[in-house]
Formats: structure tokens, C-alpha cells, sequence
């Protein structure tokens, strides 16, 4: 049996305990099956008649049974989800207070501090929401850090997918929705913070004028159209306001409905594991379980918000004062999402900026900012295309892959996430030489060295990590558990005793398949008569990128391996005693390991020579 | 490996020497299903984490209406807070946690444990269904003719193609005035006293003390002049007119233009950073290096502001000043290059005046 063909269906995939205790079951049915209904329900009557005119009972049908697999993983999505609904919540909340206007007023509300301060009505409102409207803190507070955890949730819940493998095939066009969310939810967060127009939100508008204006060629009229002329103009509140509560907001719960159909459709990707199968998926129904689990996790998610946001405090912008072009604060950072690109911005070089025929090219600002973004979200968005080009697999994939089983993606993720680090830990640079008494100058020109070399070590790193971490796999699968029982033999010898895996634990260790370079596929490319296709001009890269994706992977345990290991070592035992116990004790010794055979003696091509 | 198909790539070990799916383990049912004492102690926490989230959204509505919103309190670990709003944020989350812990935990306690299994099936569409829509796309294009008269496609491609240019352009078009002189030009001119900010005091050159640093605006736009001003107005020219005045000592000075274009030893310069425009805000006194806190371009004040860190290339741009007959620090002329961050024009300002000659 092929283990990608399992036929589908839970009775005849279930271990022979199982079957036989369901199939012989008269007696009430247990507390934990699946089907507990009674024989005599009908259809509720008040439904009826929404039946007859929508087909309730269809669809109620095949959206009641689907079925969810349950990993605590996929809940990471869910955080996002729902801390955008909260958002969504609370921001129609603030809608009925604020005003997005940068019209000037005298402070005369109840903050005593600024009583008599000049400034924008959109502060103003700020304040009276805060101060004023009772409750009305609350909800800003909740506001704010929904917005947060939103993007967190995003960032996590993207990495999942990531190094789990969840984009390929058929989820491609999915990855790519949530890729585009995901740049729309920090478009919308940098909108959303910077409407108060105090003087730190004010400050990063002002920094926003000066990336729009690096932009060659179109950066100044652009800059002008956007802010209705010079900065700050009397616009450019009202239209980030109207970008924050409509485009955007109507972009992505649009994108996000499409994103849910496309978990729906092709049903939720699940772990490897025993039973499960690329052609099958095992988990809750939405009735009752999945209902109650991802419901309740919905007023979880609101809950722990509730809490954060009466304890912490976010944003304070009475602290800051109004926006003031001659004023700034040391310490400016934006939300954190913003980091990486204002750490480029600190790290960019000023000789980045040159003269090209008495125009002005100021890639020092450019790149970091107006190309920055679009370019890390157009690489994210391509990956999953490229992989599978890399690949050359064209295959569906309904189960997900353990980050160790796909060496090569797991390190080039994490090393995309060093140089994000780097970058976000760039822009904190200022807080950083205080807190920790370092030259700010020297902090800078180092995180413009680690944003090169940091990826590098953290690629290598990771790789070996994930190889380790597979041959340890492959150990336990070869030679079981480690016990801790040590045993002395007769002679006085010492051996730790392993136990044998169960077929479900070991299933789940020795299921996953190593994809090998393409350029060793089978030899020289040949048409259907035998005559030797020309290679294209891709085709070189594309070995390459195979080959650096695949020549070091190591192989999951195979039955004829398991057997080898288990007669090598009772064959050994016959012969020296001491042998077999120093196998016992500390496993196969590396070049032993029957994965290395496929290497050393390049049977089976598993590496690029 | 002669058997692979080109839908599969290979991989590193033949297909046959695999182990096989062992199928699902059977089930281990839970305390709760066999003991029913158990089962009902979570039908307990069940119940009370219900009765949690009631009392305290009831608790929410008697704070809202019972607390006073100003009353201020201090809570260990966090300092003094609004008591009104920690309140309201505390039971309004237990209000939430309850009815989501307690739903979490009836589905794992007493909610079937025993998972389901579904077919999944392919996304792709049968051969039948593709060869359909073949046809019909391929009589959507014979049956309106489009494949014999393509006059037919050419205008409705061209008329579809421009029909959103009249919706489109007149909104773009009208977002905002098209830039002309206001990057070049700032409310200095020559004569213009330099004020203190935000006093509106003038600045009696014989009075400035030796390492003196004064926040300048021009004459009229500081102080009480500026509140006849229209406020936007005020916002462009603080944007825009901000300067910083010192007085070094002009031996420290090391560039013969900046000597020239100051006034014994007192220097002037833009206070907006090259870089994004932030204003450059932190003035070291000892080293005379002024540093901008948006993104740490560091300028020389003694060297004519040039960079030394950071990512701005030019330096700030000076104004050339002097003073006037009654012995207060005034503008001999505007700035003579744009102040602020780098825009493509920036030194060829026909590009964007080119019809006002």
C-alpha cells in the first residue's frame, strides 16, 4: 500500500482494537463518539420554511459535519482573525468620537495639562475620547492592541504556514492572499496611529513626507497629491482617516472571507501523523466541538485583550502633546511593525544618495522605505512558486512537514528572519545604547555588519540543527527510546537498554520523503525518442537551487533499514559482545548510520557530488 | 528510478521500501468518560466559569455607572492608575474569559474526543467540466462574432480601457496642487530678524553669550505675531522656517564660508534634517555635534554642519545673517539651496517651474 493512497475512511484505517470494539457496540453509545444523535430527530420546524427558500438544511449539512484538524498551531491564525474583529469592533466604536480633522481648536477639556494648547481637532477628539467619553479609554486601549496582536497573530500564523510547508500546492494562491493582508495590516496600523496628530504620530507623518519625496522622478508630485501640497497641508489626516476606516478595511475583510473559503474548500492542511493521509483529513466537526473550541477561543482572545488593555497602558498621546513640526522627541519609534523599515532607514548610508544629470536619487531613503516594503512582501509572495519550481513537484500536499524535515527552507526562513531582526533591532538603536551604555555610532555600524553576516551564520546554524535533528530521529527509529536502564553484563560490561518504538510513534518519525536535486533526476534530459533535450538557459540555476536545497538531505528510516540495524546488531552480538553493547550504549556509530550508506557509498544519489 | 512520472519528483528512496500507514491509534477515553464523577466536577467548572462571566459583566455595568471616572488609584507593580478604567478593563475580560475558558473546557471535557475523519477531494475540476467551458468560452467568442469582426473588440477593449480614466483622473488630479516653488523658498528674505522661539524676542547680537544655542522662527511668525497668523500657515512655516542659533568660537570654526555667512562666531542654520525632515532637536554642547533623533544623522556644527553619522548625505543648509542697525541678528537673504529632505528636483528647479520662466 502506498502511503499516499490510504483509502479514505476512518473504520478500516483504525487499528483492529478499535474496529472491533465499534462494530460490536449496542450498549448507549460512549461519551466520546463522534455521532451521539438521536434516531428520532427531524429537521427543526422553525427552519422549515428558511429551507424551502435557501436550502438551509444543504448547507447547514456540509457546514455542520466539515471537520477541523486540532493542533495548537492553528490557533495562530485564529489570533489574528479574531483580534481583527475585535479591531473592527472597537474601531466603529472610536468612529462616533473622532474627528479627522486637523482644524485648529483650543484644548478646554478636562486633562489639565494641555488646557489652552492650540491644536489639530483630530487631537482634541483624541483627548475627549480618552478623557471624556466614559469607557471611552477602554476601547482605544482594546483598539490599539488588537491592531497589535493582529499583526502579530499575522506574523506568527505566517511562519507557521512557512515552515510547515502549508503553502504548497493547492494552497498557493492562499499564501499569497494572506501575503497581501499582511502588508495591508501594517498600511492600516501606520494609518490608524498616526490620525491622533500628536507629536509622535506627527512625527512619523513627517518622516512619511520625507520617504514619499525620495522617490525618483514622481516623489515630489506624489508627496504633493498626497498631502494636498506642502507638508503638513490641512488634508492629510482626513485622507489617512478615510484609508483606515473604508479602503482598507474593506480590502481586507474582502481578502479575508477569500482567505477562509480557501481553508474551507480544499479542507485544512493537517500534521503527519498515524491515519492521517494526504488523501484524508481527521479532526472535529464544526458541530459540536470545533464550534465551542474556536468560539470560545474568540472570547478568549477578547478576554486576554480586555485584560492587557486595562493594565497596560498604550500610546498615551496626552503624554506626548500635539504634533509640532519644530518639536520631536528622543526615542521615536513607530509600532513595532514598522521597525524593520525605519532600521533600515537609521542603517542606510548616506552615500546611497547621488546626482544623476542634476537630479536628485536618494536611495538612501528610497530603499528603505518606498522599495522596501513592497519588495519583502513581493519575495514572500513569490516563495512558494519558487519552491516548488526548485522542486520540481507538482503534486498536492495536504499534510504538513515537520521544519527539520525541509532543512534548507527551515534555515533560509530563519535567516530572512535574522535580517528582519536586525533591521527592527536597528531602529531601537537610540534605546538600546542607553539601556545598555554602548556608543550609539558603534551599535549602528554593527547592526550594518550582522545584517550580513548575521543570515549567513543563523542559515548555517539552523541547517545543521535541522540534519541533527533528523539523524536523531533516525536513531531513535533504528535503535528505540533510550531507557535510562542500565544494564551490567556478566563480564561486568555496562550497556543502557533502548525500547523499541510503537508502530504509531515510529510512523509519525519515518513518513515524511526526501525531494532530491533535480539535476540527478535521471541523468541527461531526453525526449520521447531518446534524443538528448537542450537545456534551457533556467535550467542550470534551477539544478543549482535544487541542488542547495536538496544534496544534503537525509532520508527517512526504511523498512529494510529498521531490519539491517536489528540483525546488524544481533549479528554483532553473536560474534563480539562487547561490539553489540557499545552499539546499546551509544547507538550506531555515525558512519555506521544507514542513512550515511546512501552518501558514502552513493547508491542512491542522496547527495550533489 | 526509470519509473518516475513527471508529476512526481523524485525522491531520495523508492517508493516500495516505505513503511506502511499503520492507521489511527486506538482511542483512550478520557476520565470524564468512564468516571462519572468526573465528568461531573467539569460540568461544575463548566458552570461556574459561566457564572464568572455573568457576575462580572453585571459588575462592568455597576462600575460604569457607580465609580467615578476620574477616581485614581495605585495598583502594586504598575503605579498610579485610573481606577475607573482598570476596572471596567477587569471585569469586561472575565466577562469574555469566562464564557471562552468555559466553552474551551466543555469541548474537552465532556464534547466527543474521538476525532472524525473526511474525505478530501481534489481541487481540480474533471476533464468533462473543463472541456465544457471550452466550448462554451469557445461560443461565447464565435457567437458574438468576435472572432470575424475584430473592429468589434478593438472598440469595446478601447472604450472599456478609457472609461475609468473620467472617474480617475479628476480625483487624482484634484488631490492636490502640483509642487511649483514652495520647496525652494521659505519665509526668510533679507532683513527678516531672527526670533526666539517660542518668545518672539529679537536677538541683540551683543547679548548672545558664548555657546548659546536659540530655537529661531523669522519675524512675524513667532510669538504673538504668529496667532494673527492663519494656522496653516503657522504649521507650513514652522515645517519649513525652523532654525538653530549658536554662537561658537570662531576659532573652532573650520569652514571660511560658514565664518562668512555668520555674524562673530554666531552661526544659523536650518533646523529641518536632510534626511526625512525631523526636526534635528539634540545640540551636545561639548562636542558641537547636533544630532537628529528621528534616524541619528549627526552634524558638525563646526565644520558647517556636514554629516559625520548616520544616513543623511548633505549638510544642514545655512542662513546667511548679519545685523541690523539696532544691533539685533537679521537674514541678509533667504536660504540659498532647498532646506529638507532630498527630492528629485532638488537642484534643477526648472523641471518643476519651467513655465514661470
Amino acid at each position: 500500500m502506498s502511503t499516499n493512497h490510504v483509502p479514505q475512511g476512518a473504520g478500516h484505517l483504525r487499528a483492529e482494537t478499535a474496529t472491533a470494539g465499534a462494530a460490536t457496540a449496542t450498549a448507549p453509545q460512549p461519551g466520546w463518539s463522534p455521532d451521539q444523535g438521536s434516531k428520532d430527530a427531524t429537521f427543526p420546524k422553525a427552519l422549515v420554511g428558511v429551507d424551502e427558500r435557501l436550502g438551509a438544511a444543504k448547507m447547514m449539512r456540509w457546514g455542520l459535519g466539515k471537520v477541523f484538524p486540532d493542533h495548537w498551531s492553528f490557533l495562530l491564525g485564529e489570533i489574528a482573525m479574531y483580534s481583527m474583529i475585535i479591531a473592527l469592533i472597537t474601531g466603529t466604536f472610536l468612529t462616533l468620537w473622532f474627528v479627522p480633522s486637523m482644524g485648529h481648536v483650543v484644548y478646554d477639556g478636562s486633562y489639565v495639562p494641555l488646557k489652552g494648547v492650540a491644536m489639530s481637532e483630530a487631537y482634541a477628539s483624541t483627548l475627549d475620547i480618552s478623557f471624556e467619553v466614559k469607557g471611552g479609554l477602554l476601547i482605544r486601549q482594546l483598539h490599539h492592541w488588537s491592531a497589535l496582536f493582529f499583526i502579530v497573530g499575522i506574523a506568527v500564523h505566517a511562519a507557521r504556514v512557512f515552515f510547515t510547508g502549508a503553502f504548497r500546492k493547492p494552497r498557493e494562491i492562499n499564501w499569497v492572499i494572506g501575503v497581501v493582508m499582511s502588508l495591508l495590516a501594517c498600511i492600516e496600523g501606520f494609518a490608524g496611529y498616526s490620525l491622533p496628530d500628536d507629536l509622535l504620530s506627527g512625527t512619523g507623518i513627517r518622516a512619511m513626507n520625507g520617504f514619499m519625496m525620495s522617490a525618483p522622478v514622481i516623489g515630489t508630485w506624489m508627496t504633493f497629491f498626497v498631502f494636498g501640497g506642502e507638508f503638513p497641508g490641512e488634508s492629510i489626516i482626513t485622507r489617512l482617516y478615510i484609508a483606515h476606516v473604508l479602503l482598507i478595511p474593506a480590502i481586507l475583510v474582502g481578502l479575508f472571507v477569500a482567505h477562509l473559503i480557501l481553508i474551507v474548500l480544499p479542507k485544512h492542511t493537517q500534521y503527519p501523523g498515524p491515519g492521517r493521509t494526504n488523501d484524508n483529513v481527521a479532526g472535529f466537526p464544526v458541530m459540536p466541538v470545533y464550534a465551542a473550541k474556536a468560539g470560545g477561543f474568540f472570547f478568549v482572545v477578547f478576554g486576554i485583550t480586555a485584560l492587557v488593555s486595562a493594565l497596560v497602558q498604550i500610546n498615551p498621546v496626552w503624554v506626548f502633546g500635539p504634533y509640532d513640526p519644530t518639536q520631536v522627541t528622543a526615542g521615536s519609534q513607530p509600532d513595532f511593525y514598522m521597525w524593520f523599515s525605519d532600521g533600515a532607514l537609521r542603517l542606510l548610508p548616506g552615500w546611497l544618495e547621488f546626482e544623476l544629470w542634476g537630479t536628485t536619487w536618494s536611495f538612501n531613503i528610497f530603499l528603505g522605505s518606498l522599495l522596501l516594503l513592497p519588495l519583502v512582501w513581493l519575495i514572500l509572495g513569490v516563495y512558494p512558486f519558487v519552491e516548488a519550481w526548485i522542486t520540481g513537484d507538482k503534486r498536492e500536499h495536504h499534510l504538513l512537514q515537520r521544519p527539520r524535515n525541509a532543512p534548507v527552507r527551515t534555515a533560509v526562513g530563519m535567516a530572512a528572519i535574522s535580517m528582519y531582526l536586525v533591521l527592527a533591532l536597528a531602529c531601537i538603536n537610540d534605546i538600546l545604547a542607553i539601556k545598555l551604555h554602548l556608543s550609539i555610532n558603534d551599535l549602528t555600524i554593527l547592526f550594518r555588519v550582522l545584517f550580513f553576516v548575521l543570515p549567513v551564520v543563523v542559515f548555517f546554524v539552523v541547517k545543521r540543527l535541522c540534519l541533527s535533528l533528523q539523524r536523531h530521529d533516525r536513531e531513535t527509529v533504528l535503535h528505540g527510546w533510550e531507557t535510562g536502564r542500565v544494564v551490567r553484563t556478566e563480564e561486568g560490561r555496562f550497556f543502557e537498554v533502548h525500547a523499541p518504538l510503537d508502530e504509531y510513534t515510529r510512523w509519525s518519525l519515518v513518513e515524511y520523503e526526501t525531494p532530491r536535486p533535480l539535476g540527478q533526476l535521471d541523468g541527461a534530459p531526453t525526449d520521447e525518442h531518446g534524443v538528448r533535450r537542450p537545456a534551457g538557459p533556467l535550467t542550470g540555476l534551477r539544478n543549482a537551487l535544487s541542488s542547495f536545497y536538496y544534496k544534503d538531505s537525509i532520508t527517512a528510516v526504511t523498512p529494510s533499514e529498521l531490519a539491517a540495524a536489528h540483525h546488524h546488531g544481533e549479528h554483532e552480538a553473536l560474534e563480539t559482545p562487547e561490539e553489540a553493547a557499545r552499539i546499546d550504549q551509544h547507538g550506531a556509530p555515525v558512519s555506521e548510520a544507514p542513512g550515511d550508506d546512501y552518501y558514502t557509498k552513493g547508491l542512491k544519489a542522496g547527495r550533489h557530488s | 528510478m526509470s519509473t518516475h512520472h513527471d508529476n512526481l519528483p523524485a525522491t531520495a528512496e523508492p517508493a516500495e521500501d516505505r513503511f506502511t500507514n499503520p492507521g489511527f491509534p486506538p482511542h483512550t477515553p478520557r476520565r470524564s468518560d468512564v468516571d462519572e464523577r468526573a465528568a461531573r466536577r467539569a460540568s461544575v467548572q463548566v458552570v461556574t466559569l459561566f457564572t464568572i462571566s455573568a457576575l462580572a459583566s453585571i459588575a462592568f455595568l455597576v462600575a460604569y455607572y457607580a465609580i467615578d471616572p476620574e477616581l485614581k488609584g495605585s495598583i502594586i507593580g504598575i503605579g498610579e492608575v485610573n481606577l475607573f478604567h482598570v476596572v471596567l478593563g477587569l471585569t469586561m475580560g472575565l466577562s469574555l474569559l469566562g464564557i471562552g475558558l468555559g466553552a474551551v473546557h466543555w469541548a474537552k471535557t465532556l464534547m466527543p474526543d474521538e476525532e472524525s475523519v473526511e474525505e478530501r477531494h481534489t481541487m481540480a475540476s474533471a476533464q468533462e467540466d473543463r472541456d465544457a467551458v471550452g466550448r462554451q468560452l469557445s461560443h461565447g467568442w464565435r457567437s458574438t462574432h468576435l472572432n470575424r469582426r475584430s473592429a468589434l473588440l478593438g472598440s469595446a477593449g478601447g472604450a472599456l480601457g478609457l472609461f475609468a480614466l473620467p472617474l480617475v483622473v479628476p480625483v487624482l488630479a484634484g488631490l492636490g496642487p502640483r509642487p511649483r516653488g514652495e520647496l525652494y523658498t521659505t519665509n526668510w528674505e533679507a532683513g527678516k530678524r531672527l526670533m526666539i522661539d517660542p518668545s518672539g524676542a529679537p536677538i541683540r547680537a551683543a547679548d548672545v553669550t558664548q555657546g548659546s544655542v536659540f530655537h529661531v522662527m523669522p519675524d512675524g511668525f513667532v510669538g504673538a505675531a504668529a496667532h494673527e497668523l492663519d494656522p496653516q500657515d503657522m504649521m507650513t512655516s514652522k515645517a519649513k522656517d525652523q532654525v538653530i542659533l549658536v554662537k561658537l568660537d570662531p576659532a573652532k570654526i573650520k569652514s571660511q564660508k560658514q565664518r562668512d555667512w555668520g555674524y562673530d562666531g554666531i552661526v544659523a542654520y536650518s533646523k529641518v534634517c536632510t534626511h526625512v525632515g525631523c526636526p534635528v532637536a539634540l545640540y551636545e554642547q561639548q562636542t558641537h555635534h547636533l544630532l537628529c533623533p528621528c534616524h541619528q544623522s549627526t552634524f558638525d556644527m563646526t565644520d558647517d554642519c556636514k554629516v559625520i553619522f548616520g544616513p543623511a548625505k548633505r549638510p544642514l543648509p545655512q542662513l546667511p545673517i548679519t545685523v541690523d542697525d539696532e544691533g539685533y541678528i537679521v537674514a541678509v537673504d533667504g536660504f540659498r539651496e532647498p532646506i529638507g529632505p532630498s527630492f528629485w528636483e532638488r537642484k534643477r528647479p526648472g523641471i518643476l517651474m519651467e513655465d514661470e520662466g
